[in-house]
């Protein structure tokens, strides 16, 4: 008796609401992320002292920096509630599909971190005088986030039994997630330069290749990452 | 219900279960003893589908594993030694959460009971990171039977709790036990498991060694028997 | 104990030290020396067929992850193990030669062009799979993520050279490159055109030599670990 089909949508939902009431509750994970990428901002000012015409070229590159690093926080706690209280495997005995944990994981994480997005922006906006609220650029965070998270939860989910975890997702992550992040660099700058969103097709594309493809792969690969 | 033959389990090069048989008929309560590193864990995270045999049959409730673990989940219920719970969550929503992953019909009306039966009525709204480890157990319980499994498998339930809350945690599991379900636990303490099984498994150096019924021990005479059976298995294993 | 020395591998070991010994005498005394950059221009040959071997190494490695997943057979996880390890040696030797190549030609140990970048980066992703084994303990689970890791990394560095590709490049484009302002740019003349196909099938042997060998050192290596848990039980 395999579950029943209803149920792959249902376990992946229950999920998710899960991740997003206990954060709601804890608001560890946001705000962890938050305070970091917030600190990276800063020091970014600090460490690039930038006119505003050289700010207009950077800012999305910061951006991204500050959203790549800042993920893999939300990465790893997500991922270390289940491992540290075994509630992976109180996942894992129920009749649920692999992916439907896989799924419901990765779209919380991926809410995470444009939850952290929404926040980022107007302040990046306020501290550098630069105006981010662009349509356009909603896509590019959007696409981008997506593919990171696709890739970032099947990472993190062996990351969290190693020893070394902590270090470890960053080190598996960036250089397997960096296509992604320099193509939506390259539609940011586009993006925020004025120009139409035509102009940066070829990264666009490229963005939405790579998600597709990883999400592809991750229903594949992840029976095997938790199955033993 | 449960049947296990010739089970193998290997990792990398270490074989941990050697050919091991074990029975289980549904109603029964079986204690698995054994010291420590003997494989019981491995062995119960075999029937809980949490791991696949190298070889050998395992069949639970009718359905064979690993090919059928799907349908062998839902009939089964697992309390760890992890609590296996969601702190920021509230008693009530972690049961519920559970129960919609293992497609509990009535949910609402089954968390009221299970909260019941567990004893945690009264602390249905809190979180659970605020229990004390007895009452998280005892939810956990509540958890492992949301779905009205038809086995349960514990492992070394008792660890980390009191004498009050092992009370508790025994009242639950006899009433469990009451109801019919087929209970497997392993277990370091002997004397509780003695108050508690029907039946005795003795688990070491990756077979079940020997087996006996409750009533056909003395009192107090599941020591002596343990010791023996270990005695006994390492002269074997010596010659 | 009896040695167990396959004849297959003797006959690869000679052969693949042959053709190294021809392809350098072809490389030193063969390819005719280049009018514009001179002697540096050798490298080449080396550089080249090391990159090749290196991202020969992580083919090897991604198909012998989909291998092991499907058939859990610790073989494959040995194999891909080996395909790691000689493909990061390569590739380090094709960034030092790259480099050593570009000093004399761009005045510059290094640039951030797609091949050069990618083929770091691909350097980069073997040593995080060497530091995901190295952090798990259970060798069932260490194949397994293995597998897992190299399949996703294989998987991006095509992709990694197209996005960085849409730069700027300095990087000579021998093979298909019409873009005449790529400084460092050559053509081959036929003698060099044989060298090149020759180093590359050389190295390709020594790649091929060099995984049997650290194949056949993994698979004793695990047969001692059987035997030392067999005397301990």
């Amino acid at each position: 008796m395999k579950p029943r089909k209803g149920s792959f949508v249902r376990s992946m939902l229950a999920i998710i609401w899960k991740d997003l009431a206990a954060e709601l509750r804890s608001r560890e994970l946001v705000s962890a992320m938050l305070v970091f990428a917030l600190l990276v901002i800063f020091i970014f000012n600090f460490a690039l002292e930038l006119d505003a015409q050289a700010r207009a070229t950077v800012t999305a590159g910061v951006l991204w920096v500050t959203f790549t690093f800042a993920g893999t926080i939300g990465l790893n706690r997500s991922m270390a509630v289940e491992k540290d209280r075994g509630c992976l495997d109180g996942l894992l005995l129920a009749p649920v599909d692999r992916s439907a944990i896989y799924f419901g994981k990765m779209l919380s994480n991926l809410a995470f971190m444009l939850m952290m997005a929404v926040i980022i922006l107007p302040v990046y906006s306020l501290f550098y005088n630069v105006n981010l609220f662009n349509p356009a650029l909603v896509l590019v965070i959007f696409l981008g986030s997506l593919g990171y998270v696709t890739v970032g939860t099947l990472l993190s989910s062996m990351a969290v039994q190693a020893r070394t975890r902590d270090i470890l997702l960053p080190i598996l992550l960036f250089p397997v997630v960096l296509p992604l992040v320099v193509a939506a660099v390259k539609a940011s700058t586009v993006v925020l330069a004025g120009q139409p969103l035509g102009d940066a097709l070829a990264y666009l594309n490229l963005m939405i290749v790579y998600d597709v493809i990883f999400i592809a792969v991750a229903f594949m690969v992840f029976d095997f990452v938790v199955e033993e | 219900m449960i049947e296990v033959r010739k089970l193998v389990k290997r990792f990398g090069h270490k074989t941990v279960l050697k050919k091991l048989d074990f029975d289980a008929q549904q109603g029964e309560f079986v204690a698995l003893l054994g010291p420590n590193g003997a494989g019981k864990t491995t062995f119960l995270r075999i029937l809980a589908t949490l791991s696949r045999p190298s070889l050998g049959l395992v069949k639970i409730a009718g359905f064979q594993l690993p090919g059928q673990a799907s349908a062998v989940r839902s009939r089964l219920g697992v309390v760890s030694h992890l609590p296996l719970l969601y702190g920021d969550l509230t008693a009530e929503e972690n049961l519920r959460f559970f129960g919609q992953l293992y497609n509990v019909e009535h949910l609402k009306t089954r968390v009221d009971t299970v909260l019941d039966l567990v004893g945690l009525s009264n602390r249905r709204r809190d979180m659970v990171r605020t229990f004390s480890r007895g009452m998280q157990q005892r939810l956990a319980i509540g958890r492992a039977i949301i779905h009205d499994p038809d086995v349960l498998l514990l492992d070394e339930p008792h660890t980390g709790l009191d004498q009050d809350a092992c009370e508790m945690l025994d009242k639950v599991l006899l009433q469990v036990s009451a109801r019919g379900h087929t209970l497997v636990m392993t277990s370091h303490d002997l004397a509780r498991a003695a108050g508690l099984a029907s039946r005795f498994d003795i688990l070491t150096r990756g077979r079940i060694q020997a087996s006996v019924q409750s009533d056909a021990l003395a009192e107090d005479g599941l020591l002596a028997f343990y010791r023996q059976t270990l005695e006994q298995s390492t002269t074997e294993a010596a010659v | 104990m009896k040695r167990n020395y396959p004849r297959g591998l003797i006959i690869l070991n000679l052969v693949t030290i042959g053709l190294l010994l021809v392809a350098t005498l072809m490389v030193f005394l063969y390819a005719p020396v280049e009018a514009v950059m001179g002697m540096v221009q050798k490298v080449f040959y080396f550089h080249v067929a090391s990159t090749w071997t290196g991202m020969l190494g992580f083919l090897v490695a991604a198909v012998s992850g989909i291998l092991y997943l499907r058939s859990k057979d610790s073989k494959w996880d040995v194999v891909g193990l080996a395909g790691v390890e000689i493909g990061m040696f390569f590739t380090l030797i094709g960034i030092i030669t790259g480099s050593i190549w570009a000093r004399p030609i761009w005045n510059t140990w290094w640039t951030w062009d797609p091949r050069l970048t990618t083929t770091t980066i691909m350097e980069l992703i073997y040593a995080a799979y060497l530091m995901l084994r190295q952090g798990i303990e259970e060798p069932e689970k260490r194949a397994r993520f293995g597998a897992v890791y190299a399949i996703v990394g294989f998987i991006t560095v095509p992709m990694t050279f197209l996005s960085i590709r849409f730069f700027r490049t300095i990087h000579p484009v021998i093979i298909g490159g019409s873009d005449p302002s790529s400084t460092g740019a050559f053509d081959m003349t036929p003698a060099m055109l044989q060298t090149f196909i020759f180093s590359l099938l050389t190295y390709t042997f020594v790649f091929a030599t060099l995984l049997w060998h650290r194949v056949r050192l993994g698979k004793l290596a695990e047969k001692v670990e059987q035997l030392k848990l067999a005397l301990n039980d």
